[in-house]
């Protein structure tokens, strides 16, 4: 790997955690919520990052700044991909983090975000030694699916495929709103970095912080 | 340093920003961003260290032994989403070396064991799905894959679904 290929993965790496930690994704409780549908932050700022990205990528090539080559697009094998999330999402909801948000856990001091992460490593060696079996290989090599993006498997142009997502984005935001509202579930700064629950604010510590704020007055 | 604990950023803020991001990665490496690859180079290096000749004839971790460019850049940029991480929480006073019990209905031992738990099945989930919720859910899903899509679909069903048993924990 040479210094430009490091300083970029690098500096990319660095924004990435930035941003995440900025978004109180490296607290379990506010990640888990959004499946508990009390804290819709994940789904918010998940799926609009996912649609800035995608506008900006069919944008550069249409102007084909990048080549005809494109960027990167993975194959699918439909039963590895519906395998693996249910197993993420499982994991996810027991150990309160994914593979990138264990990292901005632990990032802000979480030790069970360095936990999370030595289990995946733990979990990379179950599957090396389950790997030949006859399960394993039938689930990683079956059902290959040729279309690799929606616009290609339904013969539609990608902008309708965006025009859809937003329209999703849109609806997500109204329901996610409704039910936070009622829920009175979404996670500030505070309550994830003292450890609150959002529907149960700790009196004590908010009257220890009011008098701590009244002490920085009278300096 | 300050002890004021600063606001987070509103989520369409922070989601805007993240496909900025997202979008630069492309530009710059030509696929989006990872993490889940990042352990799997790990866990064939520690492999490589313990047991080589295991590692090196095990038919998964085997050809990651022999180097992949990809994945050595995949764990930089790992370190690199550390210290992303660390200076968010440092500079907004959100830095708090603990174990995050969440609403506290359950003690540290439990809570780290249900964490070793998680990760070891999306550690294993990961190398099924070839990718994680950056790598496919993310990334894939920017490009408009198909694997995306069924990833993120799955993944929200199922997450759903296993969290109403976890109530007592969050």
């Amino acid at each position: 790997m040479d210094y430009g290929t490091a300083g970029t993965a690098l500096a990319t790496g660095i924004l990435f955690g930035f941003v995440l930690e900025q978004a109180g994704f490296g607290s379990p409780c506010k990640l888990t919520a959004q499946f508990r549908l009390t804290d819709w932050s994940v789904f918010k700022v998940m799926f609009s990052a996912i649609i800035v990205a995608a506008v900006g990528i069919l944008l550069l090539q249409v102007n084909n700044t990048f080549g005809a080559q494109g960027f990167y697009v993975s194959e699918m094998y439909l039963w590895g991909t519906v395998l693996g999330a249910v197993l993420i999402g499982a994991g996810f909801a027991i150990g309160g983090y994914c593979p990138g948000t264990s990292v901005v856990g632990l990032g802000s001091g979480r030790i069970d975000g360095l936990i999370f992460m030595l289990g995946m490593v733990v979990g990379v060696w179950a599957f090396a030694g389950v790997y030949d079996t006859s399960f394993i290989q039938t689930v990683v090599n079956t059902a290959y699916v040729s279309a690799k993006t929606v616009p290609e498997l339904f013969g539609v142009s990608p902008w309708l495929v965006i025009v859809a997502m937003v329209l999703m984005l849109i609806a997500g935001f109204a329901v996610g709103r409704a039910l936070e509202r009622r829920t009175q579930g979404v996670y500030t700064a505070e309550d994830i970095t003292e450890g609150h629950a959002p529907d149960q604010p700790d009196d004590l510590s908010r009257d220890l912080g009011r008098e701590a704020t009244a002490e920085n007055r009278s300096d | 340093m300050s002890c004021q604990v600063r606001p987070l950023w509103p989520p369409f803020v922070a989601g805007i920003v993240l496909g900025l991001v997202l979008l630069l990665t492309f530009v710059l490496v030509g696929n989006g961003m990872g993490s889940s690859g990042a352990f799997a180079r790990v866990a064939t290096e520690i492999g490589l260290q313990v047991a080589p000749e295991a590692t090196r004839e095990n038919a998964y971790l085997g050809g990651m032994a022999q180097g992949n460019p990809l994945a050595a850049w995949i764990v930089v940029a790992a370190v690199g989403t550390l210290i992303g991480a660390i200076l968010a929480s440092v500079s907004s006073g959100r830095f708090r070396v603990k174990v995050d019990r969440g609403s506290g209905r359950i003690g540290a031992f439990p809570r780290l064991l249900l964490a070793l738990g998680g990760g070891i099945l999306a550690g294993f989930g990961s190398r099924l799905a070839a990718g994680c919720t950056s790598g496919v859910g993310l990334s894939n899903t920017a490009m408009l894959g198909v694997a995306g899509f069924v990833f993120l679909i799955t993944f929200f069903i199922v997450g759903i679904a296993v969290s109403m048993l976890m109530r007592r924990v969050w």
